[in-house]
């Protein structure tokens, strides 16, 4: 009945689509995106997550602002929360309070904003971390990473700007710390101060400012970032990771309606309730515990939050007395030389897909993914510039470690000091040996097949291992990369090498002298031919290789397999059936 | 395979197309699920996701519940209840709907690998021989290249018109002029505890003791209160005064044994306020540079370059422990132009 219904006159639903078609066109969008291919693979969904997170803290970050009061005039509190009780503080902290104990469901609310501010910034670092390591940076996606890059540096900026709101103590502290930094640049420091604070340190003014800072100009650079983010995945169209069948001018995943509705929409609903769940039970940033901010207390053992740790650490871990005196003024190299070092760092980042462009030289566009050991200079870089920041971000805990492993403080941080320099190297170093020693691996297993771990004994008393051969995909998910040679020096039309020249062969030599080529066809009809008489000798019919088995074998084999296959039902018919197929061939002869 | 591949082409740098590649086997062949296999599993599966979903509209309603069940009241017991209550309605709420979507599309859609063909990000010749043509015409028709006075004028104009603004910004704050080289500290003013303003007795300070200090009237101040206090607050401490290497010019800066330095760290300004007793170092929680309080507050460790300024003290006639006058450098982190006058 209701069929006929419909079929008669179209549905409530059909109508609005028709209604917005008639409008603006929908039905064209639609069928331009609706059924698009997305690549599937978890490692793409740490994007996904920062960009739920971004949802999460704009919904969380709305209902805040309708309670929060961004003024710095002293009140007397007179509150719920006793042990504050006739402390003076500001109109900022004091509504942070009220918040968290006054409003139902507030404390809830500023947690899940905080936790997932945390989580936006992880995530959002974590998938740069995947786009670097798979080079998904590459031509056409230069652009991208630049905007994703600076979406990581809004994202801190967000996360410094909000921190700062509460006027707490350690918030003020925070503050404090920016205020000494800004101070020590040379000229401008002391002026640049007073115009961000409104004169002498605190002021009355930052926390407003920071506010028109944080719930407008950040959010909205985010916004149309991720905006730009979002349009150009659309243009490019997703990468994917290399394997049989996935090709630079095609796509292989699934739909976007229904698939990728489902599980990106599902996704979301997934990341906002483990923050919820997490924010429900874990406190996160207890204000009421530090008090309002004071210039002259300050509890030992205090940290940034995780993200603002490796430029905490830089300051730390600069060492004594470098402060210069030159021509009469104040030359603040101990500020100085972490905030040069961190924005050098943040520069590298940023710039590292026309760093690489320049020295492969490579014009093409790449929409297949390197695994990482197939790139393994950069992979080490990555993993040297991880090291680098790991230690840098540890250094903003030189004195809980100290004091939790009973340890000199001084030792510790000499320590770091000492480290921030040898470890990208022993991490670069050891990097680019494990890339190599997989790369040289995937090209045994491709040559020779994989271990069974079955020993035979030969006639002539020699024991071998079996190994078998991979099936197609996995051989062609071993052998399908490029591998890259290192150039020389070349002179230009004039006949001169340049010194642009030199040092574009000298870091080419350095990408790529190490390298380890894909294993040919060529090569593993060769050594399967090998193999094939070792096999021979072992058990003489079992030949797996389908490639030079005569017919009449594979036919025998056959029945077998189906046997083995429906007993394990899930199974799929061909590839992983050959495996006992062959063990039950093997007494048959 | 005879024939060698070229070590280099322009289009791939210095990538080596190799021959002889393994050839590609196309998409690997799609696995089956259990629930295309088994209709009982399937029917499972549905009933698994709307379970899912069922669990959510509970899960919702269950937050609506906890919002009027565990009120917030003067008891702060109540916020731990509201906030863990309202949180595990609403983590159902949303996990009930996002695993079973997830579950629904894993288990029910379909999931053989499809592709569709992907297209050089470059325009095609034709339209970008079309885009030149356009520029070209605006260009022509605008006389853009041609009118060098016109050209010339509009980027003076473009590069003038955002300047205002950097002034408009400057009404942010004031010149900081002199405000960092002085502190409230003045001759004859009275150290105070910090925070409640009661003068010290140097007869109070007893050998080994700590007393954060603010100047006295610091407490009646009331705008500025927080702005003095960044930079007026001192740390006060009696040691034995044979341990004490006072620097040259500074011999009747302390009052037997007791010394007074400027808690704002000369790094970035934190407070240095811990005092290790056996060693009498001072010690910035921030960033741990480390102060030697015996001989000058010198910087024995960490990333601050100079010694915490010294506040000259002595007693005046009723035994209060008092400023002899302000620091005599500036306090706390370094700007530029620091070590004029």
């Amino acid at each position: 009945m209701a069929n006929q219904a419909t079929a008669k006159k179209p549905g409530f639903l059909a109508e609005r689509a028709n209604f917005l078609d008639e409008r603006v066109g929908v039905a064209g969008i639609l069928k331009e995106f609706g059924r698009k291919i997305f690549p599937d693979h978890w490692s793409f969904m740490l994007g996904e997550v920062a960009m739920y997170s971004f949802l999460v803290l704009l919904i969380s970050g709305t209902f805040l602002t309708f309670f929060f009061q961004p003024a710095m005039t002293d009140v007397i509190y007179n509150g719920v929360y006793g042990p504050l009780k006739g402390a003076e503080m500001s109109i900022a902290y004091k509504s942070t309070l009220d918040i968290s104990f006054e409003v139902r469901g507030g404390l809830l609310m500023r947690q899940v904003h905080h936790w997932s501010a945390l989580l936006f910034v992880a995530s959002a670092g974590l998938h740069m971390l995947r786009v670097f390591f798979t080079g998904a940076f590459r031509k056409p996606r230069e652009i991208n990473w630049v905007v994703g890059f600076l979406l990581f540096v809004m994202g801190m900026a967000g996360g410094f700007t909000g921190y700062s709101l509460p006027d707490d103590l350690l918030s003020g502290n925070g503050l404090r710390i920016i205020d000494g930094m800004i101070k020590g640049v040379p000229v401008i420091g002391a002026y640049v101060s007073s115009l961000l604070f409104g004169g002498q340190f605190p002021g009355h003014a930052i926390v407003a400012r920071l506010y028109s800072l944080h719930i407008m100009i950040v959010p909205a650079l985010i916004i149309v970032l991720l905006a730009v983010h979002l349009f150009m995945v659309v243009i490019h169209k997703h990468t994917h990771y290399s394997g049989a069948g996935k090709k630079d001018n095609n796509v292989v995943g699934y739909p976007l309606a229904p698939v990728y509705v489902a599980k990106a929409g599902g996704f979301f609903f997934i990341v906002f309730g483990v923050i919820m769940l997490i924010s429900a039970t874990f406190t996160i940033n207890p204000v009421w515990n530090y008090g309002g901010y004071d210039p002259s207390p300050v509890s030992a053992g205090t940290q940034p939050d995780w993200y603002i740790g490796w430029l905490d650490g830089a300051l730390r871990l600069a060492p004594s007395h470098l402060e210069a005196g030159w021509f009469g003024f104040s030359w603040s190299w101990n500020i100085l030389l972490p905030l040069i070092i961190s924005l050098v760092f943040l520069f590298v980042v940023g710039a590292y897909p026309f760093l690489e462009k320049w020295v492969t030289g490579d014009e093409r566009e790449h929409h297949v993914l390197d695994r990482p050991r197939n790139a393994p200079v950069r992979t080490a870089i990555g993993a040297a510039g991880v090291t680098f920041y790991a230690v840098l971000w540890a250094g903003a805990s030189t004195d809980l470690i100290a004091t939790n492993f009973k340890m000199s403080l001084n030792t510790v941080l000499t320590f770091m000091q000492i480290s921030l320099i040898v470890l990208p190297i022993v991490a670069f170093w050891a990097t680019k040996r494990t890339a190599l020693s997989l790369q040289r691996k995937d090209r045994e297993i491709a040559l020779h097949g994989r271990e069974t771990g079955r020993i035979v004994r030969m006639p002539h008393g020699e024991y071998i291992e079996v190994h078998e051969p991979v099936d197609k995909y996995e051989l062609y998910k071993l052998t399908a990369f490029e591998s890259f040679a290192p150039t020389l020096a070349r002179p230009n039309e004039d006949g001169k090498i340049t010194v642009k020249a030199r040092m574009r062969a000298a870091l080419s030599k350095f990408y790529f002298e190490d390298r380890v080529t894909p294993a040919t066809q060529l090569e593993i009809d060769a050594s399967h031919g090998h193999h094939d008489e070792q096999k021979a000798i072992e058990a003489k019919p079992a030949k797996k290789v389908a490639t030079k088995k005569p017919a009449a074998k594979k036919s025998a084999a056959k029945p077998a397999a189906k046997k083995t296959a429906s007993k394990t039902a899930t199974k799929s018919a061909k590839a992983p059936a050959k495996k006992p197929a062959a063990k039950k061939a093997a007494p048959k002869k | 395979m005879s024939e060698k591949a070229k070590e280099h082409r322009y289009e791939s740098g210095l990538a080596v197309v190799q021959s002889g590649k393994v050839s590609d086997p196309g998409i690997e062949p799609h696995r089956v699920r259990m629930t295309d296999k088994s209709e009982k599993l399937e029917r499972t599966a549905n009933r698994q996701v709307a379970a899912l979903f069922i669990a959510s509209a509970v899960g919702s309603a269950f937050s609506i519940f906890a919002y009027f069940a565990f009120p917030i009241t003067s008891d702060l017991g109540t916020v731990r209840s509201n906030t863990l209550w309202l949180g595990f309605g609403i983590t159902l709420g949303l996990l009930g709907i996002g695993i079973g979507a997830v579950h629904w599309a894993k288990t029910l859609m379909p999931d053989a690998e499809v592709y569709e063909p992907r297209h050089q990000s470059r325009s095609s010749e034709e339209n970008r021989a079309a885009a030149i043509e356009i520029i070209k015409l605006a260009d022509q028709e605008s006389g853009f290249t041609r009118r060098k006075l016109i050209r010339r004028s509009l980027y003076t104009a473009l590069a003038m018109f955002p300047l205002p603004a950097i002034f408009f910004f400057g009404g942010l704050g004031p010149n900081p002029a002199d405000t960092l080289r002085h502190t409230m500290w003045r001759k004859g003013t009275r150290l105070a505890k910090d925070p409640y303003g009661t003068p010290i007795k140097a007869s109070e300070v007893t050998e080994g003791s700590v007393f954060h200090v603010i100047p006295e009237g610091l407490q009646d101040l009331t705008d500025t209160k927080l702005e003095e206090k960044a930079k007026a607050a001192v740390l006060l401490v009696r040691v034995d005064p044979s341990v004490l290497k006072p620097i040259a010019g500074r011999e009747n800066w302390s009052y037997d044994g007791i010394v007074a330095y400027s808690k704002i760290c000369t790094h970035v300004g934190c407070p240095v306020a811990l005092y290790e007793q056996q060693t009498h170092h001072l010690l910035c929680p921030c960033h741990q540079s480390t102060f030697d309080l015996t001989d000058g507050c010198k910087v024995l460790f960490g990333p601050a370059s100079r010694p915490l300024p010294q506040l000259p003290i002595t007693v005046d006639a009723e035994g209060y422990l008092i400023a002899q006058s302000d620091f005599h450098e500036p306090v706390g982190p370094s700007f530029w132009d620091r070590s004029a006058n």
